[in-house]
């Protein structure tokens, strides 16, 4: 037997395919036979069902069917599965067969033809005898058929046909030889495979009914499920099969035969679960390959342990000859048979010594086979299968084990890859168990390899606190640690193979007379080392006059005290790590030795505190001073030495876990004494900032808010110094803080020179502005001017630095010390200014007409909470508009006090300006002012209002009156209208004027005349007074033909149309008892209309009762 | 009666875990810690499902040739896991869930006593 023997035959790793034979076809000499043939078999692809065609002569002898035994017994002994079994059933015993016979349903000698059919028929059925193979019929016809139920004549002879051949209808199929042949073909070939399924499964069927082992047939069953989409069916059979076969055990000398046929139970259908999810079928991740490749790799382990066991003859036991593992043949009759067993028909070992022999035989052979590679294959199988179905700690775990299998195989190189590979994993979830029993494996091998740095690195972890052994064994391997450190070697690891310990001795004492390479930095942030280290600042941030003070923690939790030789502090500034270094002492200075001695050593348990203390320089005002790693330095120069290097302030791999653990903790601590510390209860601090001195000067800011938009807004700063010395090199820096709005920057200036108004130019903010050195208790004071060209809320800074001598730990520093201050200053609108245009009559004008007078009226109201004065005011005219009066301010000097406002009044002329869009531009209102407290050097602003535009409409007819101011009763009242045409059409004006009951008059009652371009026209009437009071005069009305839209209400607004008639030149003051007479009367000789008079309701008793009075 | 017993953190360490046959307690740590990986991948499962309406009883994580491991995850996502030998056909899903019921009320017990971190490792007597 070959070394393979565990592998599975040929005819079992193939795919099972369904056995069809085709009779009747003569694909030699016949065409259309070729044809057909060639469709079946040429080019099939894996999409095609699978069955495996053979052309036979009709009258093929197949393999005879023995005749069965009623009894099981005769087959025991003998075996279970014959090894010829499995090639019959593939490649002789067919599950079909075909018989192609030309016929087409109209065939004149129907009768003949079909008898001969049924002969072939009977000759096939002759040759399956006792068989159950299928057997089925193709008629191969030349005319394509008809639809089915159409030709009467084909269904009453196909239903003859079967009747004499004795098939059923579903065995006789019919090929027309047509273009379509290959669809045909298709078509008949699943038709095949259906019948050839049925055969198979009650073939099945019939084997399982002998209710035998069925170990081969296992995998192909469960194949089978597979390729059926019923994983869970070809699981729940591999289990069936397993749980029946564990048990059978067989010859105890032979164990080691029984755990190697379970591995490769298992690897086998780890195999077939793997192939059929290639094929498309989806796994879990706890029901996937991986699992049966790692039990397989367990069964594999078994088998090395068994063999290890049986196997371990002495060198001097040969193997026996002649080799009872070779049969005459070379093959056997049975599968899982003994080789010199053939035949024999019962247990009774006939032959004890060739039995013997025989297991010798077996035995040997199994020395020479790799245990250890089957199962890191098998491993590695599982890991890749593993990785595949999200089960990173199932791969792990298997990782470990191909990594101990690599340690058993002598191959230490790969074994500690493997569980150096792994170890973080283990650490990072804190199972410490099993981490400890990585790193003892890995230990092995460091020592067997003498590997330096892995071996301390792997001592440093067995030692720490996350190991679990006892304290036995860390106190062996601290003093192996230590051995090492002195350049010796260490003792060996316990249970290792003494020829490979040789080797490593060796290697020891080579590594031992090589000199150099022997400092050795371990970065320990990654593993949990037996020394635990926390760095801690005193404070969050120092001054920078005041030095720099902090804390190294350091403790030990090996069994035996350790002494270190160096520590030293690196910051992120290197220039510090100078001042932190604590080292042995030097041999001159032994005196100190003893001192030190104390502290350089690290008692179990023990918390050490070691502190360091320096002077930050002064250029790291502002900046961040970090811990950036510690290092503490084991075993000498001299010797070995290896230097632990904590990043930042400390803190290893279980460290973050401990500290939330402590953080959480509510147990109260046991007090310790005074110069002691609980190591749970210090929080690493790795960084502090380094801050100015705190400065010893105010700073006062004296000013008025709010600032008015665009003056020179005075900002008052008193320095005073509190120091005890000079302080020098005072500077200012001050104006809008940095990081507004950058639109404030834009609108914002400051300067130091309030004369003169500040424009673009000028900076939001005025940095470092020198102002001197200051005597202790001496105060200087600096005035800064603000113009803000907005309205709202800005923040100013003001800061002031300068320098100061000082001492820290006997070392003279130069602070630079600020002191600053921020206020917020609102801006608002020194004053609200409104423009209105009204009428001569002081009649609100929406529009202005052209060439007609009209007022332009200002209101300054003062909206600032200080009294402004207004310097002046100026109206600067559009050229469009032109000045009926003077137009020198009214409003100079003016003082206002807030809601207090000057108003101003300018009479204003429009001339004719054509039809301008969006109106006429006025001009601009120019005021000139400044705080009423304001000192004379403070410059005047000037504030420039433009002035709305103005709609300009043109009239065609202008009319004016020229009538005096006021009449008397009875006394004649000329009345002259002007009538000017503003066109360049003649006119035709029609007036008249309505009589009134107050006038009597004398003129044109109605008139229609002309008036020619540009020409006046004048109108005199002599009005004649009846009743005093204020009264309506007669009204002119105007009617111009060519311009309806003239109306008399446009009239009106020109025109007076009342007038004031005075009765007596006598004052009456008075006051009426009745209700509706109480507001006071006013009357007075040479007045214009007094305003009562005004409101009072036209043609009211009023005037009536007046009269009858007086 | 069950041959391993582990009670997990929320960060996946062990809290507590003892197993009977003292002498292969490597091999029950190893199978604890790697049914973690299907723990954490029913947890992820569930999804964000009610509370009240979670099932805290994960049923047979996974079986090996000779054990048969379960789960059950509490509200605060801490894990039991049981591992129980494969022939013992005694136990059928309902022992197994009451003595998942009883292993938190255990937990529940340790939880309530005022001298027990929670984080820290749990001594059984």
């Amino acid at each position: 037997m070959s070394p393979t023997r565990w592998d599975f035959p040929v005819e079992l790793c193939c795919r099972p395919m369904a056995f069809v034979t085709l009779t009747g076809l003569d694909v030699v000499y016949n065409a259309v036979h070729r044809a057909v043939w060639d469709a079946f078999c040429a080019n099939r692809r894996a999409d095609r069902v699978p069955i495996s065609f053979k052309v036979l002569p009709g009258d093929h002898e197949y393999p005879k069917c023995r005749s069965k035994r009623t009894s099981y017994e005769w087959y025991i002994p003998k075996g279970i599965l014959k090894t010829g079994w499995m090639n019959k059933h593939l490649n002789l015993v067919p599950a079909l067969v075909v018989v192609f016979y030309e016929l087409d349903w109209d065939e004149p000698q129907w009768k003949e033809k079909q008898s001969e059919c049924a002969t072939r028929v009977e000759i096939v059925r002759q040759s399956l005898q006792g068989r159950n193979t299928k057997v089925a019929v193709v008629l191969i016809q030349k005319k394509a058929p008809l639809p089915p139920g159409e030709d009467v004549i084909a269904s009453e002879r196909a239903a003859a046909l079967c009747n004499v051949c004795e098939l059923s209808g579903k065995s006789l199929f019919v090929l027309p030889h047509t273009d379509h042949l290959v669809g045909y073909i298709i078509r008949l070939e699943n038709a095949f495979y259906e019948h050839a399924q049925t055969y198979y499964y009650t073939e099945i069927r019939r084997v399982k009914s002998h209710k035998e082992f069925l170990n081969k047939t296992t995998h192909q069953i469960c194949r089978l499920c597979f390729q059926h989409n019923t994983p869970l069916d070809a699981i729940a059979q591999f289990r069936k099969h397993i749980d029946l076969c564990k048990k059978k055990i067989g010859s105890a000398e032979l164990s080691f035969e029984h755990a190697a046929w379970m591995s490769k139970q298992f690897q086998a259908f780890g195999d077939l679960f793997d192939e059929a999810i290639k094929l498309g079928l989806t796994a879990i991740q706890t029901q996937n390959p991986g699992f049966y490749y790692q039990q397989a790799a367990y069964y594999a382990q078994e088998r090395k342990q068994h063999a290890k066991a049986l196997c371990n003859h002495d060198a001097s036991v040969t193997y026996p000859s002649p080799d009872p593992l070779e049969t005459q043949t070379g093959v056997l009759d049975f599968y899982g048979q003994r080789p010199w067993r053939q035949g024999i028909l019962s247990f009774d070992l006939s032959d004890p010594d060739k039995e013997k022999a025989g297991i010798l035989a077996i035995q040997l052979k199994e020395r020479s086979v790799v245990h250890s590679e089957i199962v890191i294959t098998l491993l590695s199988n599982a890991v890749a299968q593993f990785k595949k179905y999200k089960c990173p700690r199932m791969k792990s775990h298997l990782m470990v084990q191909m990594g101990e299998e690599y340690y058993y195989a002598k191959d230490y190189t790969k074994a500690l890859k493997l569980l150096d590979y792994v170890m973080c994993d283990y650490r990072s979830e804190g199972w410490w168990t099993l981490l400890t029993s990585i790193l003892t494996t890995a230990l092995k091998c460091s020592y067997l390899m003498a590997q330096l740095k892995d071996y301390i690195t792997y001592s440093l972890e067995l030692l720490g606190r996350a190991s679990t052994l006892k304290d036995g064994q860390k106190s062996r391997i601290e003093k192996n640690l230590m051995n090492v450190l002195m350049n010796e070697s260490p003792d060996p690891e316990p249970d290792c193979d003494t020829l490979a310990v040789k080797t490593a001795q060796k290697l020891w004492a080579d590594r031992v007379s090589l000199a150099g390479s022997n400092v050795f930095t371990i970065g320990v942030q990654d593993f949990v080392p037996f020394v635990q280290c926390k760095a801690k600042f005193h404070a969050p941030s120092f001054h920078v006059d005041v030095p720099v003070q902090f804390d190294v923690y350091l403790k030990a939790d090996c069994p035996h005290p350790i002494r270190f030789s160096k520590l030293c502090v690196s910051f992120n500034n290197q220039g510090y790590n100078q001042f932190c270094v604590l080292e042995e002492a030097s041999r001159a200075s032994e005196v100190l030795e003893n001192l030190t001695q104390g502290k350089m050593c690290l008692v179990p348990g023990k918390t050490r505190k070691l502190s360091f203390k320096f002077v930050a320089k002064t250029e790291d005002v502002g900046k961040k001073i970090e811990i950036t790693s510690v290092d503490l330095v084991l075993g000498s120069e001299s010797g070995r030495c290896v230097v632990l290097s904590w990043q930042g302030g400390g803190g290893d791999a279980a460290s973050s876990q401990e500290a939330l653990q402590a953080a959480r903790s509510f147990k109260r601590r046991p007090k310790l004494p005074d110069n002691e510390v609980h190591w749970d209860s210090i929080i690493v601090q790795a960084s502090t900032m380094i801050i100015s001195r705190v400065p010893n000067i105010s700073v006062h800011l004296r000013h008025e808010p709010p600032a008015l938009m665009n003056e020179m807004y005075c900002l008052v700063v008193t320095v005073q110094s509190h120091e005890k010395s000079q302080i020098r090199d005072v500077k200012l820096t001050a104006g809008l803080k940095p990081g507004q709005d950058a639109n404030l920057t834009q609108k914002t200036h400051v300067t130091l020179h309030g004369a003169e108004l500040c424009d673009e130019s000028y900076p939001a903010l005025l940095t470092d502005i020198p102002v001197g050195d200051l005597h202790p208790g001496e105060q200087l004071e600096k005035t800064v001017y603000v113009r803000c060209g907005t309205v709202g809320s800005r923040m100013f800074l003001v800061y002031v630095s300068y320098l100061i001598n000082t001492t820290v730990e006997g070392k003279e520093i130069v602070c630079k010390c600020h002191k600053d201050e921020t206020v917020t200053i609102e801006t608002v609108f020194p004053f609200d200014v409104a423009v209105r245009f009204v009428s001569t009559k002081f009649e609100h004008l929406e529009r202005v007409y052209a060439d007609i007078p009209f007022l332009l009226m200002t209101d300054v109201l003062s909206a600032s909470p200080w009294a402004l004065t207004i310097v002046s005011s100026e109206l600067q005219l559009a050229p469009s508009m032109t000045a009926v009066d003077h137009l020198e301010s009214q409003v100079d000097k003016v003082v206002l006090q807030t809601g207090e406002s000057a108003s101003e009044c300018f009479c204003l002329r429009c001339p004719s300006a054509g039809n301008v869009e969006g109106g006429v531009a006025t001009g601009h209102y120019i005021i000139s002012w400044k705080r009423a407290s304001g000192m004379d050097s403070i410059p005047v602003i000037r504030t420039v209002i433009t002035l709305p535009h103005v709609i300009v409409e043109n009239i065609p007819l202008h009319v004016n009156a020229d009538l005096p101011s006021f009449g008397r009763v009875r006394e004649s009242l000329p009345v002259r209208y002007h009538l000017q045409n503003k066109t360049d059409l003649v006119q035709d004006v029609e007036i008249s004027v309505e009589p009134s009951d107050a006038f009597m008059f004398s003129g044109l009652k109605q008139i229609r005349l002309r008036i020619l371009p540009g020409t006046k026209q004048e109108m005199l009437y002599n009005f004649y007074p009846l009743m005093a009071g204020y009264q309506q005069l007669p009204s002119l009305n105007i009617n111009l033909l060519r311009f309806p839209s003239f109306t008399n209400q446009l009239l009106r607004r020109f025109i007076p149309t009342s007038i004031f008639v005075k009765k007596l030149a006598i004052e009456y003051l008075g006051r009426r008892g009745d209700s509706w007479m109480t507001p006071l009367l006013l009357l007075r000789d040479d007045q214009d209309q007094p305003s009562v008079f005004r409101q009072r309701p036209q043609g009211s008793a009023y005037e009536t009762h007046c009269d009858l009075e007086l | 009666m069950a041959v391993c017993i582990a009670v997990i953190a929320k960060e996946n360490y062990p809290l507590y875990i003892r197993s009977t046959p003292t002498e292969d307690e490597l091999k029950f740590h190893y199978m604890v810690h790697t049914s973690l990986d299907v723990v954490d991948e029913k947890i992820s499962a569930m999804g964000k499902a009610l509370v009240d309406q979670r099932e805290l009883y994960l049923g047979l994580l996974y079986p090996t040739e000779d054990y048969k491991v379960y789960g059950y995850v509490t509200n605060s996502k801490v894990k039991f896991v049981m591992v129980v030998d494969s022939s013992n056909t005694a136990l059928r899903d309902n022992e197994i869930r009451s003595m998942f019921r009883k292993l938190h009320n255990s937990y529940t017990d340790v939880m309530c006593n005022p001298f027990y971190n929670p984080g820290d490792r749990i001594q059984s007597r």
